[in-house]
């Protein structure tokens, strides 16, 4: 194919969505000089699907994405139409952030970003091959013949690639959202020798918001205090619109069920693997015969349009049947379907192809990101997002790359769950799959990840000042309070608000926190001495008392984890040359070369006894040196 | 940090001594629980030794909680780093009895040991620098072989119901933590909130089923390892009199079974340090001379799962119809047969008998006049350590290891019931629940995998 060359960067950004943009952003802000193309310049951070960002688990990502220098929590914070914490009845662990997105704000709000953003070049095009020399891959050239040179490219290709609409027996070639699909790339990344395979997702249909009646629908309103996503901001004000709450009914259930052949997923066309926890409609009514009723949550699309999101109603049964079970929906009766719903196939690689840095283990200076890796989620894609443009960067500086552990960050957990374990369906992050739940929560992420990413040169001076001061206050907040103490007298007039046992003897204020009734924010009327404290800084004082006893016993777990952790594991190194590891073993470390014997741990089909084999050779050949 | 470790470190069933080795930062104070120097006063427990750094010191160890005296002992501490592992590590000579050894072995894991894996004092000794470069290969060599023996064995040894059931208390507490994890990233689903008190019924059903494990392993330690070894014949040919005299000989008798059969008696008794469990099946009363009375039917049982069988024959008669009824029921298994009473001249063949028992061992006896008795002696040992007949010599070790990991499933288990009956939050209570599921997977050799995330979107309705 023909192409000439137009310009030269550090790094090239294949696709623009959330962790596209992410990448671009991270590379940019390292300082690299970088490209980022997209089908379309109107896709930019398009929420494809759901229109709302966080959840269990995916908040969590949130939070560290914005506590690494990421954009995702700021853009939120300037786009949300309803915010949420999720699980509060909970353990702090498990607190969840989750807000509805304006979604044509959301897009906006990044293209600015991005356009603001110094040495970053946005462009539409359509990437249609990579330029590969001697095993590294050095550029990409468009469908244009227009041709562009880099040190690294980042493929975060989300459902374009060879991506293909299902709606009943009718299918096509086609990206989401209408956009085309990119056929070409997919056809050299495999002549590349990348291996490809096919996942499925789905979205269910956009109804019109003045054709709904919203009488038959149970209100959920946003709650009244808004927790901003991102550390750097204190306040938010935002009129928030509700999301609706209506069900599935028999009716609805015996459509479905006359027309399952009719679905291309029971069809027998799509031979993508799909997420279980993404279900369509015909698959929980044919898996779950017994339930009665199934919810739907009926969310706004944004401030200025009457589209209105269906979740729990993803499918991909013909338009004409979609219409005749959609109107069997209270307060549906009589909707207009603006958008069908459809389910999307797409090809992407099996992440256990990639290492610990996103980098792939075959084409050097090959970062591959977000549904392109087999995972699921805008929150998940941008975590990886960031984590490829980071580590494409600091390769080409000749800098150590940046990883984070399953005891630091969710992003860790994610990430090395893909390389490490691999995935048979689009994956999602859930609380559960944290090792260290209790130490990962969302309110300390800044503490957590904050001063890593500073001192890589990704996190603002700024960002890095707020999270000494927040570490600062906290800290000495703290010891004020286990000093600080109360007698009976003073503290009888709370002790009977917050029907507390009145005290015996003198009690120090932390001692008091840790009495389930009670709270820091409780004391206040008992403790003028207090200093100003922003909520952000409130709570994380409050769970770092309250669960002291839970957060020490983690952390002990952690320091066994980090033990096999900090044995790094040389990515060279041959694995034929230790004696005593099973065949299997042999096989797997060979392909998957482990950064450390904790990720060696992890690889399926390697056991504790080759473990134990592998420490031991490691020891030898530490003391022949 | 590690943790520490302890095992018997003498090899199984051999001399008058057996050691047990302890190591790890928690080895004196483990010590200092179980150890009482000099003679044994009293049992309020407030007395700590007084141990000095490599000086042997005698003492008893107790039980403080039972009041008991577990054993008369000598025992040791040595400061780290001088010491085979570079830890601190204690060593515990105890009598070779296995029963009292298994018992203080027991007790120091109560106190915070974990049993120690398959070459795992070694493997410490080497990484922490003590032994030299041209062991490294050996140790590589037994870690990997006692691992892979190790599993073998206790694969083996769970191929019956004991696997079973754990494997089916774990599904159960796998759909309570499926339901837990449900709630906690699912809290928009249309799912059943799970009520503290329906968690506390499932979680304390479960847990009631594990501490009837533990227990069973308790009171059945002794009896289920010993080797089952079954006397049978006719009736007066000296059966009982050949139980009498064993009980006799054997250095220890252990215990007198409560609930065992009206029809069988069953004893343990130490032979040459071998556990065997005794059953004899001389307790039936008969009336007439026929199969059916002698209770071979009804003691079939008490054949089919036993390691050995000693038959005994009168030999001074020719075989009978009955005795040959007999020998086929026992054809399969590793046996010794009794002539008795050749005192009263011998009319039977030993070619008679090989001829329907090929591999058996036969011995002459009289033995109302102990004679024979230690050639039968012999003649067990001899099974036992020729491997004729099979009692593994690490099946006391998984044996605890599962009792260990057993009891810390249950105690995970209780933690996680006192959080519910406080009613902490669900994301805390999830974590000791989990822990409880892990341990029972170490036990049956199933790792945690996808397990848990299968069952909560194959039982659960979730998704957009």
């Amino acid at each position: 194919m023909n192409y000439f060359f137009m310009d030269d960067y550090d790094v090239i950004v294949i696709g623009a969505g959330h962790a596209g943009c992410e990448a671009a952003l991270a590379s940019a802000r390292l300082g690299r000089k970088t490209l980022v193309l997209s089908i379309n310049l109107e896709a930019i951070a398009m929420m494809a699907c759901n229109p709302s960002i966080g959840g269990t688990g995916k908040g969590h990502l949130v939070k560290e994405i914005d506590a690494l220098g990421g954009e995702m929590g700021l853009n939120i914070d300037k786009s949300f139409i309803q915010s949420k914490m999720l699980n509060v009845g909970k353990g702090p662990a498990v607190h969840s952030l989750r807000a509805q997105a304006d979604k044509n704000k959301y897009h906006i709000e990044m293209k600015k970003t991005l356009e603001a953003q110094e040495n970053l070049d946005i462009k539409q095009g359509e990437a249609v091959d990579l330029i590969i020399e001697n095993g590294s891959a050095c550029g990409v050239v468009l469908k244009t013949g227009a041709a562009y040179r880099s040190k690294a490219v980042i493929l975060a290709t989300g459902t374009f690639l060879r991506g293909k609409i299902f709606i009943g027996e009718w299918s096509f070639e086609s990206g989401p959202n209408g956009l085309s699909s990119s056929i070409i790339l997919s056809d050299n990344l495999v002549k590349h020798g990348l291996k490809l395979r096919r996942f499925k997702t789905g979205t269910p249909a956009r109804v019109s918001g003045k054709t709904l009646d919203y009488s038959k629908m149970i209100e959920q309103p946003g709650d009244e205090n808004i927790i901003p996503f991102s550390f750097m901001n204190e306040k938010l004000e935002q009129e928030q619109v509700p999301c609706w709450l209506t069900y599935t009914n028999e009716e609805t259930h015996e459509v479905i069920r006359e027309n399952f052949l009719k679905s291309a997923l029971f069809g027998g066309q799509i031979e993508g693997v799909g997420p279980r926890y993404c279900p369509s409609i015909e698959d929980k009514v044919n898996r779950f015969a017994d339930k009665k009723r199934h919810q739907l949550f009926i969310e706004p699309e944004g401030m200025d349009t009457e589209e209105m999101y269906v979740q729990g109603m993803s499918s991909s049964l013909p338009e004409d049947i979609q219409k005749k079970f959609y109107q069997t929906i209270p307060g549906l009766e009589s909707c207009k379907i603006v958008r069908p719903a459809y389910a999307i196939e797409y090809d992407c690689i099996d992440p256990l192809d990639l290492k610990i840095t996103l980098e792939h283990r075959d084409l050097k200076g090959l970062y591959c990101a977000g549904q392109f890796n087999g995972s699921s989620g805008y929150e998940e894609a941008a975590a990886q997002g960031l984590m490829a443009g980071v580590n494409a960067s600091l390769k080409i500086e000749g800098k150590e790359p940046f990883v984070l552990d399953r005891a630091e960050a969710y992003i860790g957990v994610l990430i090395d769950d893909l390389v490490t374990k691999g995935t048979n369906e689009p994956y999602r992050i859930m609380t559960s799959r944290a090792e260290y739940r209790l130490l990962l929560r969302q309110d300390n992420a800044d503490i957590r990840l904050t001063e890593r990413s500073y001192f890589i040169g990704l996190a603002s001076k700024e960002r890095y000042d707020k999270y000494l001061h927040t570490k600062k206050v906290v800290s000495e907040e703290h010891i004020r309070l286990l000093e600080k103490s109360v007698s009976p007298t003073e503290a009888q007039d709370v002790m009977e608000k917050y029907g507390s046992t009145p005290l015996q003897n003198r009690v120090t204020l932390a001692e008091l926190i840790k009495r389930p009734e009670l709270s820091y924010r409780a004391l206040g009327e008992i403790d003028c001495e207090r200093p100003e404290l922003s909520e952000h800084e409130a709570d994380q004082l409050e769970v770092l008392i309250k669960y002291e006893g839970y957060i020490t016993k983690q952390l002990l777990q952690v320091e066994k984890f980090k033990k096999l952790e900090n044995r790094k594991l040389s990515p060279d190194f041959d694995y034929n040359q230790v004696s005593g590891l099973r065949i299997e073993a042999y096989q797997k470390l060979n392909k998957f070369k482990p950064l450390s014997l904790g990720q060696a741990g992890r690889i399926s089909g390697v056991s504790p006894a080759d473990i134990n084999v592998l420490l031991i050779h490691l020891e030898k050949e530490r003391r022949k040196k | 940090m590690e943790d520490t470790i302890a095992a018997i470190a003498t090899a199984y069933g051999e001399g008058g001594i057996g050691i047990i080795r302890i190591s790890g930062d928690k080895a004196k104070d483990i010590l200092d629980q179980i150890f009482m120097a000099g003679l044994p006063v009293q049992f309020n427990g407030a007395e700590s030794s007084e141990l000095q750094d490599r000086t042997l010191c005698y003492g008893h160890i107790i039980d403080r909680k039972k009041k008991e005296i577990v054993d008369e002992v000598l025992a040791v501490y040595m400061k780290a780093p001088q010491t085979y592992t570079r830890e601190d590590v204690v060593e515990i000579n105890c009598h070779g009895s296995m029963i009292s050894l298994r018992k203080t072995l027991d007790l120091i894991i109560k106190c915070g040991a974990r049993m120690a894996e398959p070459g795992e004092f070694t493997k410490r000794a080497f990484l922490n620098g003590r032994l030299d470069l041209s062991q490294a290969e050996a140790v590589i060599d037994l870690v990997k072989a006692k691992t892979n023996m190790g599993y073998e064995v206790s694969v083996a040894q769970l191929a019956g119901s004991l696997s079973n059931t754990v494997r089916a208390i774990r599904d159960e507490l796998l759909e309570v933590l499926a339901h837990v994890i449900v709630n906690l990233d699912y809290p928009d689903a249309d799912i059943e909130e799970l009520s503290y008190n329906s968690l506390k019924e499932s979680l304390k059903q479960i847990r009631g089923r594990i501490e009837a494990l533990v227990e069973t392993a308790e009171t059945g330690m002794i009896i289920k390892e010993g080797l089952k070894t079954v006397i049978i014949g006719k009736p007066n040919v000296g059966k009982s009199s050949l139980m009498n005299a064993l009980l006799k000989e054997s250095r220890a008798i252990v215990t007198e079974i409560p609930g065992t059969t009206r029809d069988t008696i069953e004893e343990i008794i130490s032979l040459k340090n071998i556990p065997i469990r005794l059953v004899d099946t001389a307790g039936i009363r008969e009336t007439e001379d026929s199969i059916e009375k002698i209770g071979i039917a009804r003691s079939k049982d008490s054949f089919n799962g036993a390691d050995l069988v000693i038959f005994v024959l009168n030999a001074s008669e020719e075989l009978s119809f009955e005795d040959y009824a007999i020998m086929d029921y026992v054809i399969e298994k590793k046996a010794i047969v009794l002539f008795n009473k050749v005192d009263l001249g011998q009319r039977l063949k030993k070619q008679d008998v090989l001829d329907v028992m090929p591999h058996a061992i036969v011995i002459n006896t009289v033995i109302t006049e102990n004679q024979g008795i230690e050639e039968l002696e012999t003649a067990i040992f001899e099974l036992v350590y020729g491997g004729k007949v099979k009692q593994q010599d690490s099946i006391m070790i998984t044996n605890l290891r599962h009792k260990d990991l057993l009891k810390k499933a249950s105690q995970c288990l209780g933690d996680a019931l006192h959080m519910v009956d406080k009613k902490e939050a669900l994301d805390f209570i999830e974590v000791d629940i989990k822990r409880s599921w892990e341990l029972l997977g170490e036990i049956v050799g199933e790792t945690v995998s996808e397990d848990i995330i299968d069952q909560v979107f194959s039982r659960f309705c979730l998704g957009k």
